[in-house]
This record gives C-alpha cells, structure tokens and sequence, in this order.
C-alpha cells in the first residue's frame, strides 16, 4: 500500500517536473529577450541574461540601458511602424469580422437561390494555399493603383471564406430561430434583423474572430513586404524586419523592436484570454 | 436539421453576403484565374509579359535550385511532423492527467508563442543561434563546454528551423491534442486497467484510436504550415537563403522569382506546383483515413 503511494507521488512529481521544464523553455526565450532588449552591445559576449556585478541579486543594474528603446522611437520612427500595425490590424479586424458575420448569418438563417453553391463555395476555398495568390493579387494591385497603399493590403484581406463558414456554424447554433420568427412578424427587415438580433447572439465568435484578423496583418509580412514600397507605410513586422539587414550586429536595439512588436499583442491575449477560447471552441462545437 | 423554417427572401441574404461576395470575386477568385494563366506566360514586371505555353513547368523540372528549396522544405516538414508533434502530443497527455494543478497556467505559457509573429520569432531566434553571443551557444558552453563557434546559421540551418518552428507550436498543436483527448472514453480507459492493461498499452489500443481523427487532422494542418515555410529562414538568415542555398524553401523560391527577379509567371509556376502538392496530400490522407475507418 504504501509502496504503492510512494510510486504514485514519484510519478506525480515527475509529471509537474515535465510540465515546469518545459514551460521554462518556453518562457526562457522571452524572458532573454525582455534582458537582451535592455543590454548594452558588448555585454552579449560574456552573460546570459543579465550582465553581472554587485548590484542586487548580482547583477550589475547600472549597465542596464533603455538606449535601445530610445533610438528606435526618435531616430528610426518605430513610433510610426507600430501606429501603421494597430491602424491596419484594427481596420482589417473589424472589416473581415463584420463581412464574415453577415455572410454566415445569411448562409445559415436565410433561403435563397445559390445557397447550396455558396456554402460549397466557401469551404473549396480552404485547400487553396495563400502563397498562390501572391503572384496574381500584385499584378492586380498594380493595374488597379493600388500598390503602396493601405488599402492594397486591407482589402484582400476582408473576404475571409473560412470565417464565413466559422460564422455560418456560430449563427446555426446560437441563434433561437424563434427569437428571428418573433422580430420578422413585428415586421423588422432582415437586415435590421441581423444587427439587431443576429449579431449580438454571435458575439463570442466575433470576439474571437476579431483577434484572430487582428493577430494575422499583425504578424503579417510577406504581405506587406510584397504590396508596400514607402517606409512611412511600414507595419512593425517589415519596419523590425528591416533592422536585421541595417543594424545586423546591433543586438539590443533588434530585440528592443522586437519586444516592442510582440508585447502589446500578448499582453492583448492575456486580457482576452477567456473570450477567445470560448469563443473559438463555442464555433467549433456547436457545428 | 434547421431548427427554424428561414423565410425566403433573397434580397436580403445577397444584401448581407454583398460586402463579402464582391471583394471575394475581385481578390479572390479573379486572382486565381489569373494565377493559372500566369503559371505559362513569363513576365518582367508586373506590367509586361509574353506566353510561353509549357515552358516553365519544363524548365522547372531541371531547375535544381527548385528541387533544393522542395528537399529543404520537406526535411523541415518531416521535422515538424516527426519531432514537434509526439512532442505536442506528449505535453497534452502530461496536462490530461487527473488531477493536475495548475492546468490553466501551464496550457496559457505553452500557448503563448504561437501569437507571436513568425517574423518576430526569426528576428528572436536570429540572435539567439549567434555564434558568440547568442543563447544557445553560451549557455550548452557554460553548461557542457560546447563549442562556442557552432556555426547554426551557417552549417546547421534545418536544425535551428526546427527548433524555432517547435517553441513556436508545439504549445498550439498540444491544445488541439488536449481537445482530442477530451473524446477518449474513460470507460473504456477503466475496463482496459481492470483488464491489467499497462499504460502504454492502454494509449496504444484506447487512447490512440479515439484521438485519430483529430491527430490525422492535426499531421495535415503541420503538413500544409510547414509547407509554407518563408519568413523563419529568410529573416533569419538575413534575407538570403542561406551558404549553399542551405535555408531556401520553395515559397522562399517562389518570391526571389516573382518579386526580386520579377517573374510572376514562373513565380506561378511554383505556387501551382506547390498548390498541387499539398491538395495530393489532403486527398491521400482522406483516402488512406476513409479506408482505415472502414477496414
């Protein structure tokens, strides 16, 4: 018996030390980079995270230096990069959400001819890789004037076939068809029925919807790498990018653009944690 | 199966889907019109091009540098395949287990890197392979006395691919396998230990069938990912591919042609290539699936 609670205890401390190790490699990278963003160039070559000294917990603090962080937003307009991210991403969340939701809903909740071809239509689309509509898409661009601008890079990006199909499943499932019954014979047109009822209903699934637009042109770069040519225009992801090829040996000041891309993105998560899990497995779910 | 008899009204459903069908037709489904006429003409620039019928799947045949960047993708895919998913796999049956604390937490950080951008990750993991003085090699130095000189972006590229690629999604596939866990019978599991079953024989004959499904899905989705492979080398290495074309993937190949050479039409070419090859593995995995279930 007790042989036999000594084995389990084992066997659940090996599990948590499984589990710590790696989440500690998880976490390590970051955790270097937050230190790396805030070290000085020569002080790479000899210390891991910190440079170390007499300060407290033996680390030297005084050669720590926000210079990085300095020069990135009053030399290099990384200031303007990050406005060009949260304009584009915010943009493109809310246009590719909005299309989405009413295409879903239209699909799920309404009778019309073609349905059956567009519900086709929309999950064809999955098997297409995006790399095959670079090519054609800038060619598009260019004839239609349309290169180096926001709006090349916004619109492709709002007509998402898979988040019509990710609404339509939402909208089947979570909207009480007697809820749409009663609004029709109070005499609510169908569009007004929409926003009014049917939006609110999949609100879960536009949560999560929304940050997953969002997150994709955030991290985005062969896109805008491709369609944008003026520096003034560049999201984080190509204006960071960029740094490698410049400041190549420059350590610190290429981790404190990257911390500075990727913080409020986590940061982003951590707050909307819960709707965004509920969200995605409430889409998925119910289908 | 509707649970409400929808009202025909044709108006307002192609009111609604609108927005979504026009820029559909205009970016979308157009483009990829023009994708396959792209794939035989040759141009120079986006502005001028001339037809050249078979010509560039010929020349893609005998054109190694395509052949390197499709080997070098598929070592990084079997990589991913191989290493990250038992890996992801194994993480979820840790955090299945009953009575773990700290669940949540563990599912949240392990999660986390799949947010961020690949290209903030080879901007990341391009300081971390230096040679002197990045992570890797000053740490396995401290701790093992490793050589401080090993050249990870020179010489070792794939590994250093697949080790990024792996703290990036390890965590994210490890939720997908957590959710398919969700669906074994614990029955079933029961039954199997009364029956004396050790625990490998359990996930074996109970666990592993019950989670296929999602696992199938799971290989296809890192099979599909992987094959896209481009900015985690391209940044990383600098925006090259690479000594000896070390870090060339095909969607790598495929830009240099399109938008620093200024071919879109062989730049099609690839993608078509590319495009068929991965709708082939979808369609084999589904048949080999189908008859599996079936038998």
């Amino acid at each position: 018996m007790s042989a036999a609670r000594v084995q389990g205890a084992l066997r659940a401390a090996s599990v948590y030390a499984a589990l710590s190790i790696s989440s500690a490699l998880i976490l390590t990278p970051l955790a270097w980079l937050v230190c790396a963003s805030l070290k000085r160039n020569e002080d790479f070559f000899n210390s891991l995270f910190l440079p170390a000294g007499d300060g407290l917990l033996g680390v030297a603090w005084n050669r720590l230096t926000l210079h990085h962080f300095y020069r990135l937003f009053a030399e290099l307009g990384i200031g303007r990069a990050l406005l060009n991210s949260v304009f584009l991403s915010s943009i493109t969340a809310l246009l590719a959400t909005l299309f989405a939701a009413m295409g879903g809903y239209a699909l799920a909740r309404l009778r019309f001819r073609g349905r059956r071809q567009i519900d086709w239509l929309v999950l064809a689309v999955i098997v297409i890789p995006p790399p095959l509509l670079l090519a054609p898409t800038f060619q598009l661009l260019f004839q239609l004037h349309l290169l180096d601008t926001m709006a090349g890079l916004i619109l492709p990006a709002c007509a998402p076939a898979f988040g019509v199909y990710l609404f339509r499943q939402a909208a089947l499932g979570s909207i009480p068809g007697e809820l749409l019954e009663a609004a029709r014979l109070d005499g609510c047109g169908e569009v007004r029925t929409f926003f009014a009822i049917g939006l609110p209903l999949v609100m879960p699934m536009a949560a999560a919807f929304l940050l997953i637009t969002f997150l994709g042109m955030w991290n985005n770069y062969i896109g805008p790498q491709v369609v944008l040519q003026s520096p003034q225009r560049f999201p984080l992801a190509v204006a960071v990018a960029q740094l490698r090829g410049v400041y190549y040996q420059d350590y610190g000041l290429l981790m404190a653009g990257t911390l500075v891309s990727i913080a409020p993105v986590l940061l982003l998560f951590l707050i909307l944690q819960r709707d965004f899990v509920s969200g995605l497995t409430s889409g998925a779910v119910k289908g | 199966m509707r649970a409400a008899p929808g009202v025909s009204n044709s108006r307002a459903a192609w009111l609604l889907l609108a927005p979504f069908l026009v820029i559909f037709a205009v970016f979308y489904a157009y483009p990829l019109v023009r994708s396959v006429l792209l794939a035989f003409q040759q141009t120079f620039g986006p502005g001028s091009s001339r037809f050249v019928g078979l010509g560039n799947f010929r020349f893609l045949l005998s054109d190694s540098l395509f052949w390197t960047a499709l080997w070098n993708t598929i070592v990084f895919t079997c990589g991913s395949v191989f290493i990250q998913l038992p890996l992801a796999l194994g993480l979820a049956l840790l955090l299945n287990r009953p009575r773990v604390r700290g669940r949540a937490l563990f599912r949240t950080i392990l999660f986390a890197p799949a947010l961020v951008g690949v290209v903030f990750v080879a901007m990341m993991f391009g300081v971390i392979f230096e040679k002197r003085t990045g992570l890797l090699n000053l740490f396995l130095h401290q701790m093992f006395g490793w050589n401080l000189d090993f050249p990870w972006l020179e010489t070792y590229v794939m590994p250093a691919l697949i080790l990024a690629a792996l703290w990036q999604y390890v965590g994210f596939n490890m939720v997908y396998f957590l959710a398919a866990l969700q669906n074994v019978p614990a029955e079933l599991l029961e039954a199997a230990r009364i029956d004396g079953a050790g625990s490998w024989k359990r996930f074996l004959h109970v666990v592993l069938p019950a989670i296929r499904p999602v696992g199938a899905f799971v290989v296809l989705l890192s099979i599909i990912g992987s094959f896209q492979l481009f900015e985690l080398p391209y940044i990383m290495l600098n925006s090259t591919a690479g000594a000896e074309n070390r870090g060339l993937t095909v969607v790598m190949y495929l830009y240099q042609t399109g938008f620093q050479i200024g071919d879109l039409g062989y730049a099609s070419t690839i993608a078509w290539v590319l495009a068929i090859l991965l709708i082939g593995c979808a369609a084999a995995m589904r048949a080999l699936w189908t008859t599996e279930a079936e038998s």
